[in-house]
């Protein structure tokens, strides 16, 4: 395999890696903050994508796209909360996942009903649509640049949210402590309901992001959270930078794997059986990574044990 | 338009409903459909449904059940059993997964109720699995790739990339292909079930000394792949199945699917008769353009009106012989059933183009005549 091809390769793992940090990122702030584990983090993501379709194709504006991304997923993140999240943080984990898997059912045929049963349109704006050469004449698409660009950006936005203002110190209180910080007057439930929805506003984000070059349809969340999930549980739960790590591990060994694993086998099996071994190991690559890591990490890279 | 379509169905109750009252024989058939009708797959399922709906509306000897599988095989496996046991079908139908049917459909003609499939041929029920009460109206998994693989030899694709996700019904897809095809194939490609990043795929394709890709991508794969390789900038020609290029999908996809080839045994512009008749209803009826699923439930529908008005479905061997005629109008034109009930017809190369503002399939002419599946040597019935 030549070096362009292999540089491609790597930008592309850090892309898929970056796009995951924006869907780990939610997850993990509000499991860490609120110690409540939310499947219906997909749902936020689908329901991002499909604001962002539905305005992108009434106004033809990318960017009125993304906003209404953003909006949508962070109102549809806050109204979840007030409802039925809220009443949830002082349950057992096992309630939790029935409350929040019920609420992926409500969401996916919901978005069915409004949008219908097929897959909707959301292309990147023309002026992104090509591809772009980066010295050493490697031509990359310049949307999948934007997407990197947009992730590295968000992640140091967060990281400076966290380190340096005033809602940080009360989200990094709120998880070390939360009955001292409601006794030394912070209104908790209102700072809850902010983090829930800039997760959901991540979210939100990620799936118009991603929408433009996948399929925007019901269900779309999904894979993604299982892959979220990996993330923060590699990166260490409750750990931003855990869930920055963890995705761009995951990214760069999920696209390096299913392109090397089978030249690799190819190199002392025959063609087919060695994309069919490679193919295979590739499936599992990131599954494998997860268990290495917490066999030598069990609370993960950057977790608190 | 409302008016129309009413009229067609009519028509066809007529000619369906008119035998069954004529020659005194042929009670009602019950039809339970189980398919996918929530979730991603949604579309498929939605359109089955109602061509097979529009194919019988009116025609009083067919009552039809309908639920929901949600694509999971253990819910089509309950689905199945309570339709049998407690809503008595007679005949089932609906499914369109190949794991689906392969957990249902053993099960169904066991207990001596007939199947007909309206969309996927797992080749394990077209060859030794075969079974004298199911009926495939849809193709052979294999059969749209080894079309793809003669109409590639006759038009100087010379080397192809292939690529379709890791399971069975796109090992099958892509054997079917090599099957036909006699040029060089440069790389063969294996994605995960469900990937919606293709990336790296694309990277491999750009480094290829293919001159065409060929894929198998149903659903929302195909969507992302093919939005994602425009946005690249390879300009190798593309070509596939027509799974990822249906007209469900199509709107989703855009200008970036334009001028890529698929294969298909039916498309909206064929000129058979009943065609644009059956384009026009289903635009009435539902307000869109109908997809080849939607033509595969319409089969269905008039393939089993037709056998109804024949004979009784409680004298197996006489509804069977019926349904083996094939005795009706395929809007794919030619139809018929091989020794193993699975359909000999023509496939066709379609091409992707817009008309207006709508992107669609224009048929290019024939790709493979009275096609049929290889697995029918290994059919004993």
């Amino acid at each position: 395999m030549s070096t362009i091809l292999l540089i491609e390769q790597v930008l592309n793992g850090l892309q898929s890696g970056i796009m995951l940090f924006l869907m780990a990122a939610g997850l993990t702030l509000i499991f860490g903050v609120m110690g409540l584990i939310n499947l219906a983090h997909g749902s936020l993501y689908m329901v991002g994508a499909f604001a962002a379709a539905a305005v992108a194709a009434a106004t033809g504006s990318f960017v009125l796209a993304l906003v209404a991304a953003l909006v949508a997923a962070a109102a549809a993140g806050a109204i979840i909360e007030l409802v039925v999240i809220r009443r949830l943080y002082d349950r057992d984990h096992l309630d939790q996942v029935l409350a929040t898997f019920a609420l992926i059912l409500i969401f996916s045929e919901g978005t069915r009903w409004v949008f219908g049963s097929f897959p909707l349109y959301l292309d990147v704006p023309a002026a992104l649509s090509g591809p772009v050469t980066l010295p050493g004449g490697i031509l990359y698409p310049a949307y999948r640049l934007l997407i990197i660009a947009v992730g590295l950006v968000i992640a140091a936005g967060l990281f400076a949210l966290i380190a340096k203002t005033r809602i940080g110190i009360q989200i990094r209180a709120g998880e070390a402590d939360r009955e001292m910080i409601a006794a030394l007057g912070v209104d908790i439930s209102k700072l809850y309901t902010m983090v829930f929805a800039l997760g959901a506003a991540l979210a939100g984000l990620a799936g118009a992001l991603v929408g433009a070059i996948q399929s925007v349809q019901v269900g779309m969340g999904e894979p993604v959270l299982i892959l979220a999930f990996v993330v923060i549980v590699i990166g260490g739960i409750g750990s931003i930078k855990g869930a920055l790590v963890g995705a761009l591990l995951v990214g760069l060994t999920d696209t390096l794997g299913s392109v090397l694993l089978p030249i690799f086998f190819a190199s002392f099996m025959d063609q087919s059986s060695a994309t069919a071994v490679g193919s295979a190991l590739a499936t599992m690559s990131i599954y494998i990574l997860m268990a290495g890591v917490l066999l030598f990490k069990p609370t993960g890279l950057f977790g608190k044990a | 338009m409302k008016f129309t379509s009413l009229v067609m169905a009519a028509g066809f109750a007529a000619l369906a409903a008119g035998g069954v009252q004529a020659d005194g024989h042929g009670g009602k058939v019950k039809v339970g459909m189980i398919t996918t009708l929530s979730g991603g797959g949604a579309g498929l399922g939605l359109d089955v449904r109602d061509g097979f709906m529009l194919a019988v509306k009116g025609n009083e000897a067919i009552e039809l059940v309908v639920e929901d599988d949600q694509r999971k095989p253990e819910i089509a496996v309950q689905l199945a059993d309570k339709m049998i046991q407690s809503e008595k079908v007679d005949v089932l139908t609906g499914i369109i997964w190949s794991n689906l049917a392969m957990a249902v459909v053993p099960a169904a003609t066991a207990q001596g109720k007939f199947y007909l499939s309206p969309n996927a041929g797992p080749s394990a029920l077209a060859g030794k699995g075969c079974n004298p009460l199911y009926f495939n109206v849809s193709w052979q998994n294999d059969a749209f790739n080894e079309a793809a693989g003669a109409w590639s030899n006759e038009n100087g694709i010379e080397k192809v990339f292939l690529m379709a996700p890791n399971y069975p019904a796109g090992q099958d897809m892509i054997a079917g292909f090599k099957r036909t095809y006699e040029g060089t194939v440069t790389e063969e490609v294996y994605t995960k079930l469900g990937q919606t990043d293709y990336a790296a795929e694309i990277a491999q394709i750009r480094a290829s000394d293919a001159d065409t890709v060929y894929f198998f991508l149903p659903g929302g794969m195909g969507i992302s792949f093919m939005k994602q390789y425009a946005g690249s900038g390879v300009d190798k020609n593309v070509m596939g199945p027509a799974f990822s290029f249906d007209q469900g999908i199509l709107g989703a996809i855009g200008d970036a699917a334009l001028g890529v080839k698929n294969t298909s045994h039916w498309s909206k512009d064929l000129d058979v008769p009943g065609n644009a008749e059956f384009v026009e209803a289903f635009q009435a009826e539902y307000d869109r353009l109908p997809s080849l699923y939607a033509a595969q439930g319409y089969d269905t529908g008039l393939l089993l009106a037709s056998a109804a008005a024949k004979a009784d479905v409680k004298d197996a061997d006489a509804f069977r012989a019926a349904l083996a005629e094939a005795d009706f109008q395929s809007v794919r034109g030619k139809f018929s059933f091989g020794a193993n009930q699975h359909p000999v017809q023509d496939i066709y190369m379609r091409e992707v183009v817009k008309e207006g503002d709508v992107v669609t399939n224009k048929s290019l002419g024939v790709a493979a005549s009275d096609h049929t599946d290889v697995y029918g040597a290994e059919c004993s019935m």
